[in-house]
């Protein structure tokens, strides 16, 4: 059915990984940390950047986890 | 007058994306008359297709207009998307992979599906698959409103029988394309509106800073009170808490609509999800760039433009973005971005009334009206729903007032995180009672439809906890009683007589 014979092997849980993803939550709710203007980076306000750049770092984060989880010989 | 150029420009695209509809029948040929290749298009979406599903499924047309809209209007606060879509994809990794294996290994095609399997309680499905219903139906309604916006913002009276008939017109192509189709048709489609959203983003993002002279000359045009939250007042937590769990709740909300584990659902396995969840963040950042976009409308000034005063006051907000485009694109460009916005409500509302097609036929008409019902007749019905469920939302639009709309999508949030506890907890413990976790369910909806209406239904509630004042999202407050009871009940009834024999899975079923 799928052209890739490992596709539906189950990912490994690697607990310690998955803990990594609490990161953003943190980042993101914790708002007082972020609700000021200084510092800009090329004029935009620390607000609005910073909020922009977790939305890259979740996602690298969660790129992390997948690999170590699909790692060859952990079912990849 | 209307903008010929932007128009014919439109119309073009329209008719492309209705064609590759018609012709998305014959992609990866399924039998058609079954229900999970209709509605899930045989489970076999791999992780591009999938992307763009997903991507052209919860990026709705309504959330371009919307976000920008608020950001215009309120400034910061409008921002609570961007953390919302930061929190989204690490519960989608952790979380949704099991209900996909579960879904595969059970032929489970909606979320009730799995509740009726794993609690084996037909009413508490019950539950879920009219929740699902309720919460979707406004959703598909307010897709609509941003085709009302675009197409008058091109010049064409919305008002009135004749001005409604573009609108049907644009209905009646999705119905159809989503009847001979099934959901490989909004897949199909959704790869032809992402491209034009990515293109119309780019080019705001990039040419309207030029016309502005940089984004630092932009965020210096906007006033200070929407350039940040408001310091919350003594003894309150204030915008604080109101950004973070308008942000956290509609985060765990966001999954559980039907569409969004349609789309899950469809995908070739679970590692496709995975990858998806590290993948679909880049529709996030067009999202943030996005709400942006509101800013630039302030910068440049579109709301005291005297061309542009009609269009305010027909569709208030909603028309900052149209506006923007219109005063800083030529025309034929215009046509390109209208139709990325008209085309980007077409998919969604396509996936959504497939959704709420496979959630009534499954759970309300197999397991209540026709049980003996043959997968044929199954399907059928499915598409025939489908066909109620659009021409329901048209009638919606066009009978109840806008607001009423916007109050209804507000309360489908609250309603729809109410199947949290069943859906996302049942995925990993089966330690709740099947009817604790309805008298929970209800409480939960209860509480939180009558705190919305308490507060004119705004989204938040000022909750009062140890002398300080905490405005919470309803969602999220009325989750957490909803949670207390479910589990507290579930102690006592487990203690009188358990269900969990019903189960029906078996924990290899989630790996």
């Amino acid at each position: 059915m799928s052209a890739r014979p490992d596709e539906h092997l189950p990912a490994r849980p690697v607990a310690w990984a998955r803990l990594l993803l609490l990161i953003p939550f943190v980042a993101v709710l914790w708002v007082p940390f972020y609700n000021r203007i200084e510092p800009t980076w090329s004029g935009i306000p620390f607000f609005y950047w910073y909020q922009l750049l977790w939305i890259i770092l979740s996602a690298a984060i969660i790129a992390v986890v997948y690999r170590l989880e699909h790692r060859a010989g952990h079912g990849a | 007058m209307i903008n010929w150029t932007a128009l014919i420009v439109f119309v073009l695209l329209f008719g492309l994306v209705t064609w590759i509809g018609f012709i998305a029948a014959h992609w990866r040929r399924g039998d058609l008359t079954m229900l999970h290749e209709w509605g899930l298009g045989g489970r076999r979406f791999g992780t591009i297709v999938t992307w763009f599903l997903i991507g052209g499924d919860l990026y709705t047309a309504y959330t371009f207009i919307a976000v920008p809209a608020l950001m215009f209007g309120a400034g910061a606060i409008a921002f609570f998307a961007v953390p919302y879509t930061v929190m989204i994809y690490p519960i989608l990794y952790i979380v949704f992979p099991r209900l996909w294996s579960v879904a595969r290994k059970h032929g489970y095609v909606t979320s009730a599906d799995f509740v009726r399997g794993r609690f084996g309680n037909r009413w508490l499905a019950l539950a879920i698959a009219c929740t699902g219903i309720l919460a979707t139906m406004p959703y598909i309604a307010l897709q609509l409103v941003g085709i009302q916006v675009v197409l008058g913002a091109m010049g064409i009276e919305t008002g009135g029988l004749s001005g409604d008939l573009p609108l049907v017109i644009a209905f009646v192509i999705l119905a159809a394309f989503t009847y001979t189709s099934g959901l490989r048709a909004p897949a199909m489609i959704a790869i032809v509106k992402d491209l034009l959203i990515y293109i119309t983003v780019i080019a705001a993002i990039i040419v309207v800073p030029l016309h502005l002279g940089g984004y630092g000359k932009m965020f210096a045009a906007i006033p200070p009170a929407k350039l940040l939250l408001a310091a919350p007042p003594a003894g309150s937590l204030g915008s604080f808490s109101t950004y973070a769990t308008l942000a956290l709740g509609s985060a765990l909300a966001l999954f559980l609509y039907p569409h969004s584990i349609t789309g899950i659902l469809s995908s070739s396995s679970a590692r496709v999800v995975r990858r998806n969840a590290a993948a679909l963040p880049a529709y996030s950042l067009m999202l943030g760039l996005l709400a942006l976009v509101g800013f630039m409308a302030i910068a440049v000034g579109v709301q005291s433009m005297p061309e542009f005063t009609a269009g305010f006051k027909a569709y208030s907000n909603n028309f900052a973005v149209p506006a923007l485009f219109l005063a800083i694109f030529p025309s034929w460009f215009v046509g390109v971005a209208f139709a990325a916005i008209a085309i980007g409500a077409l998919v969604p509302a396509a996936i959504m009334s497939i959704a709420t097609a496979n959630t009534f036929t499954r759970n309300i008409y197999r397991e209540f009206i026709n049980p003996a019902c043959t997968n044929v007749q199954e399907s059928q019905m499915a598409k025939i729903v489908s066909l109620v469920i659009k021409a329901g939302a048209l009638v919606f639009i066009f009978v109840i007032p806008f607001q009423f709309a916007l109050y209804l999508q507000l309360l489908g949030g609250v309603w729809i995180i109410q199947t949290l506890p069943a859906v996302i907890l049942g995925l990993y413990t089966r330690l709740l009672n099947g009817w604790a976790l309805l008298i929970g369910w209800a409480s939960g909806f209860c509480l939180g439809t009558w705190m919305a209406a308490s507060v004119n239904f705004a989204p938040v509630y000022p909750l009062h906890i140890f002398g300080t004042t905490v405005p919470c999202y309803i969602a999220l407050a009325s989750l957490v009683v909803n949670v207390v009871v479910a589990a507290v009940l579930s102690l006592v009834l487990n203690a009188v007589s358990s269900d969990r024999h019903k189960d029906v899975t078996v924990a290899s079923d989630y790996a």
